[in-house]
């Protein structure tokens, strides 16, 4: 039988604030435990929650971005379970009436197919604190500083696929939620991770098969190999005429294999009703004006954008806007240079990325601005160094040694043009290697290289490599 | 009689509480006792309705995104049953 | 010096005729004396109170005193007060030295109060007679058998039995206005806002409201001066501008329209609390009030949908209670959900997990609709025949209790019967509006009787004037319990 997978992504994206979500007490990852768990967060007796405006800023700026309908009133509810990194016994949330509404969507690019990802809802809740499970004489640790961090819960529809357009989607979205800064997306720290609602069902049929959904998957390499492992197990289960069980799993990246989480599975009935200590959240227009303005050009326009307005490849278009920064330097290079933008494009996805990514840096703390980089290709444009010499130069820059003019002056990497110093330095290669112009002049075409290398060699690469091989073919036919 | 022993066993877990066999009866007498009062509450129509789950009609306020909370675990920890590390103790956690 | 208003204790105070450190001495004596057969302070400190006493006496040496400064309060055991033992009458919390201050707490200390101990009360405030307290029964001093009402019966008891000037309660569906009404004292619960609930451990946040206790309205207006008062850290705390409730005290009451809802004069209030209510009502007319027959046609549903919304909230609010940050945890457990079920199976009393239990069972899945749902629907009609009504008269009156206080120990195994002794002021808190109870004469067994008052949304002042004027022609507030 052939089968259709079909996979739902929740995602909880920490909301960046400076506090948490309920109380005062600060978001910083990393601190001594329970350092910042403050009354509220601990859950003193008598304390109450008061609601942080940037937390519904960032839910809000983040229903705009996917052109969600933003619900004016929503509403924070309780979720009752026990659990010792839930100190009040509840965890606020926001069921019925969430702040983000239907409507949503986010475009993933697939090989070479595009698709929207349905969004169904976004809401605001708390996270909750940590189990450190060390042996504390056989008992479990409990730090609360993370209990409290405003989270922003992202749910869309079964539409995806496989686990190829789960992770596309993923990236997307881990993309957009920094790009519109309302999340750091850092996923060693969980400020982003996802579940995944896994269900298989024969291919042709509407019907939903039963899911199983994949907790905590905080890395794209883990998610992709946790979906295919549970899509397999899903198969060979209903292969050999069995039925999948409805639980929440855990995928083991150690084993590569989910496994079931049975305690989350005990009768959960969580009682949700709306919160007593929190009005209505209400969102008036001068509040969704005040989003509006604050969004920066989205990625999906930028794209788009990039490939009319620079002619730029659709590949390119969506490499380049992975982040707001490096859209950003890519534009402002542009500028600099006044237009070349398929050269610019190559050197960021070529050399700089590669310069980057062997130093550990993100675009913002490269060493070499937009202007300088431009100011390099400028010197290829205009032909005064080979592509080659380039990146010669770009090392030395890399390496702090100035900007592209002083670097190619100081070490006389000017290309040379001279088409008479060019001849002069072919027709003593023609005169040394005799033998190798008649095998050339016999046929052998593939010579030509063995030329333009000693050329090059002789003039230290500067030779304009139009020129050279001008010069050479004229030189060798005759 | 609202309920039978399973509910009432199923209550007192969903809300952990221990209750003993012989508390049982006792409990489910009780308990159905509440509900059929709360049972009057059926002879009304309230179709229409909107549900008023506060006492006022008024909106959420805003708080500026401030971290204004000082530590103060070793004060709050004083008052906790078993801590170390600071951390607060609880029997193991299985996931 | 013990049985003198609050308002006339401020002034010896302030004229430094009285020291607020022989005053403090003169209630810890008569506590130290009298507590022991009442039982009306969980947690007394001497210690404490008298350091306050001093520093208010600083404050007053200074010409800085204002009308509460130097003047010991007794805080009902819910309020949490940095330093100080706050149980909420749970074994729960037997230990808990609360590390913070409750808004109400910082506002007596703004204004230079002395916190003269905790008083007694039921199981996180879930009673109507006081029994349900891990700290044992609260006596009311007017006959020892009977209970004092509840939950603030610790306060009601010692400000009756003149243990203290004046006190702090909570009323959540009554438990202000009712031990006040057992008590022979006057209470005020304030329009749901009014008072921060930051620090007030919770019990059905919807309808909790703090408020003052003591001999008079009068006193009550100044103690109400104090309590009241925006805060930042109670996300239902109203943003309005300060008032003064003793702005109205002595308006004439000429003109008052007085509705009197035909549900509390109705069956199952008892001949001789009725007659007590009218007599109060006759006086009224003496003073140029006018009684109008209103009608709260829902009312009478009041009690079912109390009895489903206050222990839903409940059930989540004291879910917290897990044994694991603070408070008590089982001495013997096994794994994470046995800790859980035995610290909450002993630390909390019979009727706190009856309610948390209800609470757990009309939100879970399948039965939310046909309870919770339901019940906040007819919250709604609730509130909207008040509203009806106040279209037709300036303030309501009824009984607050259909009873006066009964015995000891006589609804304790009947749980429904004890919530029908909150049947006339529940609605009050289900639709938000201030209630107030005044002394208003005895019953047949010579037991107290209280006349309710309920205002319009933020008319405090205006019922505070309606009982003052009715204080300054009676003398029913000024009785004291003899032979204790």
């Amino acid at each position: 039988m052939q089968w259709e997978i079909v996979i739902g992504l929740e995602t909880h994206a920490q909301l960046s604030t400076q506090s948490k979500i309920f109380s005062g007490a600060a978001t910083a990852y990393g601190a001594a435990p329970n350092s910042q768990a403050c009354a509220v967060d601990i859950a003193l007796p008598g304390v109450l929650p008061v609601f942080n405006r940037v937390a519904a800023e960032k839910a809000v700026k983040f229903g705009l971005a996917v052109g969600a309908r933003i619900n004016r009133r929503s509403v924070f509810e309780r979720k009752n379970y026990f659990y010792p990194d839930l100190p009040k016994g509840y965890q606020i949330t926001q069921l019925e009436l969430p702040i983000v509404a239907e409507g949503g969507k986010l475009r993933i690019q697939v090989g070479d197919h595009e698709k929207d990802i349905r969004i169904t809802r976004a809401h605001m809740e708390e996270d909750a604190g940590k189990s450190l499970h060390e042996d504390f004489h056989g008992m479990t640790g409990i730090d609360l500083n993370r209990a409290g961090t405003p989270l922003v819960e992202i749910v869309t529809e079964p539409d995806l696929r496989s686990s190829a357009e789960a992770v596309a989607y993923a990236k997307a979205l881990h993309s957009l939620v920094r790009w519109i800064g309302i999340c750091d997306g850092n996923m060693q720290e969980g400020s982003f991770r996802c579940d995944a609602n896994v269900s298989v069902r024969p291919k042709g049929t509407e019907t939903l098969g039963t899911r199983c959904e994949i907790k905590n998957l905080n890395s794209f390499k883990f998610m992709e190999k946790a979906i295919d492992y549970e899509v397999r197990r899903q198969i060979e289960i209903l292969e050999d005429g069995g039925r999948i069980v409805q639980e929440t799993r855990l995928y083991d990246p150690d084993r590569d294999e989910t496994r079931s989480m049975r305690s989350k599975e005990e009768a959960n009935d969580y009682r949700y009703f709306p919160d007593p200590d929190l009005l209505p959240l209400v969102i008036d227009e001068a509040f969704l004006d005040r989003a509006r303005a604050s969004l920066p050009e989205l990625p999906q326009a930028m794209r788009e954008r990039f490939v009319s307005e620079h002619g730029l490849p659709v590949y390119d278009a969506g490499v380049l806007t992975v982040a707001r920064e490096l859209a950003a330097y890519f534009e402002e290079a542009v500028r600099a240079l006044g237009g070349e933008a398929k050269l610019v494009a190559n050197w960021l996805m070529g050399d700089l990325s590669a310069q980057l990514n062997k130093d550990g840096l993100e675009i913002g703390a490269s060493p070499i601005s937009a202007v300088r980089l431009a100011g390099l290709l400028k010197r290829i444009v205009d032909g005064t160094i080979s592509g080659k010499i380039a990146k010669e130069v770009f090392a030395a820059m890399w390496a702090g040694e100035g900007e592209a003019d002083a670097i190619i002056e100081a070490k006389g990497l000017k290309q040379v043009s001279d088409s008479g110093a060019i001849e002069k330095l072919v027709d003593e290669i023609i005169a040394a290697n005799s033998a190798q112009v008649e095998e050339y002049r016999g046929g052998k075409e593939k010579m030509f290289g063995f030329f333009v290398g000693l050329a090059m060699k002789a003039s230290k690469g500067k030779a304009n490599p139009a020129q050279l091989n001008d010069i050479l073919k004229k030189k060798l036919a005759s | 009689m609202s309920l039978n022993l399973a509910d009432v066993k199923r209550i007192a877990y969903l809300a952990r509480i221990a209750v003993e066999e012989d508390e049982m009866p006792g409990y489910l007498q009780q308990l159905s006792n509440i509900l059929d009062l709360a049972e009057q509450m059926q002879a009304v129509d309230t179709t229409g309705i909107e549900p008023m789950a506060h006492a006022q009609d008024v909106v959420l306020r805003l708080r500026d995104d401030v971290a204004t909370e000082p530590d103060r675990h070793a004060a709050f920890q004083a008052v906790a049953p078993q801590v170390e590390a600071d951390l607060y103790l609880v029997p193991k956690v299985i996931e | 010096m013990f049985n003198t208003s609050l308002k006339k204790l401020s002034g010896l105070l302030a004229g430094k005729e009285i020291s607020s450190v022989e005053l403090t001495q003169i209630f810890l004596k008569r506590i130290g004396e009298l507590n022991p057969s009442l039982n009306a302070f969980i947690t007394v400190d001497e210690g404490k109170s008298l350091a306050q006493a001093k520093a208010a006496d600083a404050v007053i040496a200074a010409g800085k005193a204002g009308p509460v400064t130097g003047v010991p309060i007794a805080q009902k055991d819910i309020f949490c007060a940095k330093g100080w033992r706050t149980t909420c009458g749970s074994k729960m919390l037997h230990n808990f030295i609360a590390p913070y201050d409750a808004h109400v707490i910082e506002q007596f200390n703004r204004g230079g109060a002395v916190n003269l101990g905790k008083t007694n009360m039921d199981e996180f405030a879930m009673g109507s007679s006081n029994e349900t307290s891990y700290y044992g029964k609260v006596k009311n001093p007017w006959d020892l058998n009977a209970v004092p009402g509840g939950s603030s019966g610790g306060s009601a008891a010692a400000v009756a039995a003149r243990l203290c000037p004046a006190a702090t309660g909570t009323d959540t569906g009554g438990s202000i206005r009712q031990p006040a009404a057992c008590t022979g004292i006057t209470g005020i619960k304030p329009t749901y806002g009014v008072v921060s609930r930051y620090g007030m451990i919770a019990f059905a946040s919807s309808l909790d409201q703090g408020g003052p206790m003591a001999r008079s309205a009068e006193d009550c207006a100044l103690l109400l001066n104090t309590m009241a008062g925006f805060d930042l850290r109670d996300s239902t705390s109203l943003e309005r501008e300060k008032e003064d409730y003793t702005r109205d005290l002595n308006l004439p009451l000429a003109g008052l329209k007085i509705g009197l809802p035909r549900e509390f004069f109705a069956e199952g209030l008892s001949a001789d609390v009725a007659k007590a209510i009218e007599e109060a009502l006759a006086e009224y007319r003496k003073l140029g009030a006018q009684t109008v027959e209103v009608s709260l046609p829902n009312s009478k549903l009041a009690v079912p949908v109390y009895y489903v919304l206050a222990p839903a909230e409940a059930s989540s609010n004291l879910a917290r209670f897990d044994g694991v940050r603070y408070g008590y945890r089982a001495p013997e457990y096994g794994d994470l959900v046995d800790m859980y079920q035995k610290t909450r199976a002993q630390g909390f009393g019979a009727e706190v997990k009856r309610r948390i239990m209800i609470g757990s069972y009309v939100l879970s899945a399948g039965y939310y609709d046909a309870y919770y749902l339901k019940a906040q629907k007819l919250r709604r009609l609730i509130a909207q025949d008040f509203t009806d009504a106040f279209k037709q008269c300036d303030v309501i009156m009824g009984p607050t209790a259909p009873t006066t206080a009964f015995n000891l120990g006589e609804k304790s195994d009947d749980p429904v019967s004890m919530y029908l002794s909150d049947i006339y002021t529940i609605a009050v808190n289900l639709a938000g509006l201030p209630g107030m109870s005044v002394p208003a004469g005895f019953g047949a067994n010579g037991r107290p009787v209280g006349l309710q008052i309920i205002g319009n949304y933020f008319s405090e002042a205006k019922m505070l004037n309606v009982a003052h004027q009715y204080q300054q022609a009676t003398d029913w507030h000024t009785r004291m319990p003899q032979g204790i």
